[in-house]
């Protein structure tokens, strides 16, 4: 039975998003960013540098950096658009009264929570791994480029969406729907800047403002597992020999480690955390 | 394991015990007792005890703010009570399976707009775990009034035909107990006539209902009891014939001699102004009393020229409740 409602509470969810051009929406920005960068990586593809075209080898280190920075507006998309849809699911639903039917029928208060968790992240997963494979393609169509471990990085990327919309969750059962999806972008914003600042710490060999990026990325692991996707997108190899400077330098937008399993352990963790905290929320608060 | 006699006996006495259940009465369709729910400062709720019994049409009634919402919503789990004990159709209200038999139209009824009302009341038979066919679900919907609109999205409804979806998503999964707050605020007089004949075919299949209306005259109507709250407590209960106590009989009569006087007088209180006596006949006396006055008065030679029985209504009667009930932490 609770299995049941989970599963039907998550195709609910999902047939939300259909049906309230979420899809269409997230699937429209989708395609003009992959358009975009489809024009951009063909035109790299002939590019010159001192007057010689560039060597293979600094081709990859290039669309490398350019596929990360793409991934990253993708990856935005698809975790803001989860955040707002995740909001409104459930606070929408009390505001309006939608929630009094459903929760009056012989289901838990958690097992609803955890039936739109699921659906959220089918939905959020799955547009990050269409759009992510769709630009892959790109990347390879036009530079011949092809990540080396590209399933790890899109599971990083969906499990960045999941971070944010179960944050989102938490946030709604507490707040206004409005509320809840602001505060879920601006907290993730504030985790890409510490993790940025705390980067720049780790160049100029300042530990503490190092420390910023760290906490900040155990607090909400949405940078951390980005960082993580990155280093899973750009070649090696290359990086190795054309790449250290950049490294230490700090570069945005190509990442030195992948995440360590301690690491991904503690992101499982901090999401059943936040989903726990939810339900319980949830469950105490008066309809 | 089967061969085990120690577990055949468990097994029987736990089969005897299933057959002690089954034969005890059925537990009533709602049972609460001593709820109080605060709201900050505000006090909701104050020690509020009722019983629904099986296929019994139960009306809530009481002014504004005076908590028959909140009531309604502890009893579903939606609230929680800061004490007090609740039993749906047996079970404890802590136990989801306790609303598995119950249908509720809330009073602030909205229904996911990007479905259609068939889909949303495929959604609610699926949430109870009921087993309903999809022609029964066609049924249900032409019960409301919404045949012909089962495939049209909900967000396209006008606030009417949503509470009728709402009716229908509370009658669909065959409940036992149905809760309906407000059931006729967003109806036409057309609605109002067919939730009437709604609650009475409820009523007529053994289906408890908590009716919580503004509407006195349907609630006076329909229901067996009353509860009637005031300030988040029982300011009284009971049945219509409790709470209304008696009735009026009032009569236009002459060639009254002294003996029809008597015999007038002798039915119940009289009172008279010129041709016009009214009779107070207490709650109790049988349905014949009336005829054999009528009877009698003829036989003594009296010319009998109206007949009409009155009674205090409701309405009034909840006045009375109402401005009796002592205020005085307000004061």
């Amino acid at each position: 039975m609770t299995a049941r409602t989970v599963f039907t509470l998550a195709a609910l969810t999902l047939r939300e998003a259909a049906r309230r051009r979420v899809l269409r929406a997230l699937a429209l920005l989708m395609v003009v960013l992959l358009a975009l960068s489809g024009w951009g990586f063909s035109r790299l593809a002939g590019t010159e540098l001192d007057g010689t075209e560039l060597t293979s080898g600094e081709t990859r280190l290039v669309a490398a950096q350019v596929l990360n920075l793409v991934m990253f507006g993708l990856s935005l998309i698809a975790a803001l658009g989860t955040a707002f849809l995740s909001g409104p699911t459930l606070a929408g639903e009390i505001e309006s009264g939608t929630a009094l039917a459903v929760l009056a029928r012989p289901v838990r208060r958690s097992t609803v929570l955890l039936g739109k968790w699921l659906g959220l992240v089918a939905f959020g997963s799955g547009v990050v791994v269409v759009a992510g494979l769709a630009q892959f393609l790109i990347v390879w169509g036009t530079l011949g480029y092809w990540p080396p471990q590209p399933v790890t990085g899109l599971a990083l990327l969906a499990a960045q969406t999941t971070v944010l919309l179960t944050l989102g969750l938490l946030l709604s059962t507490v707040v206004s729907p409005m509320a809840s999806g602001v505060m879920a972008v601006g907290l993730f914003g504030a985790t890409w800047i510490a993790g940025m600042v705390g980067v720049v710490g780790q160049a100029l060999g300042n530990e503490g403002v190092a420390a910023a990026g760290t906490v900040s990325r155990v607090l909400l692991p949405t940078d951390g597992l980005w960082r993580g996707a990155m280093n899973a997108f750009q070649d090696p190899i290359v990086l190795e020999r054309l790449g250290g400077p950049a490294l230490k330098g700090g570069f945005a937008f190509l990442s030195s480690a992948p995440l360590t399993a301690v690491y991904l352990v503690w992101v499982g963790v901090w999401i059943v955390l936040v989903l726990g905290l939810a339900a319980l929320a949830f469950h105490r608060r008066d309809l | 394991m089967i061969g085990d006699p120690a577990a055949r006996q468990g097994g029987s006495s736990l089969d005897a015990a299933e057959r002690l259940l089954a034969e005890l009465p059925p537990a009533p369709a709602a049972w609460c007792s001593g709820l109080h729910k605060r709201y900050r400062r505000r006090t909701a709720v104050d020690d509020v005890s009722f019983t629904v019994d099986r296929g019994e049409v139960v009306g809530l009634l009481g002014p504004n703010g005076a908590g028959k919402t909140t009531v309604i919503k502890i009893l579903l789990g939606l609230v929680r009570a800061d004490a007090g004990d609740v039993l749906l159709l047996g079970r404890p209200a802590g136990d989801p399976r306790a609303r598995s038999r119950v249908g509720y139209l809330p009073e602030l009824f909205r229904y996911q707009p990007w479905l259609t009302a068939a889909e949303v009341v495929a959604l609610h038979v699926r949430l109870a775990g009921a087993q309903v066919s999809s022609r029964e679900r066609r049924e249900c919907l032409g019960l409301v009034g919404l045949a012909d609109r089962a495939g049209d999205r909900v967000g396209g409804f006008s606030k009417g035909m949503q509470q009728r979806l709402g009716l229908a998503v509370a009658l669909v999964a065959r409940p036992e107990f149905v809760v309906l707050d407000e059931p006729t605020s967003a109806l036409d007089p057309v609605g109002r006539a067919d939730v009437r004949d709604l609650l009475t075919s409820l009523k007529a299949r053994r289906v408890a209902v908590l009716l919580n209306s503004h509407l006195i005259g349907e609630v006076e109507r329909v229901c067996d009891r009353v509860v009637v709250l005031d300030k988040g407590r029982v300011a009284a209960s009971g049945t219509l014939a409790e709470l209304l106590g008696q009735s009026e009989l009032r009569l236009r009569l002459d060639g009254v001699g002294a003996e029809a006087e008597a015999r007038l007088a002798a039915a119940g209180g009289l009172t008279r102004d010129g041709d016009a006596y009214t009779v107070t006949l207490s709650a109790d006396q049988d349905t014949a009393a009336v005829p054999e006055l009528v009877a009698d008065l003829v036989g003594l030679g009296v010319r009998v020229h109206a007949v009409e029985p009155g009674r205090i209504s409701l309405e009034e009667r909840l006045l009375d409740i109402l401005r009796a009930t002592p205020g005085d932490e307000d004061r």
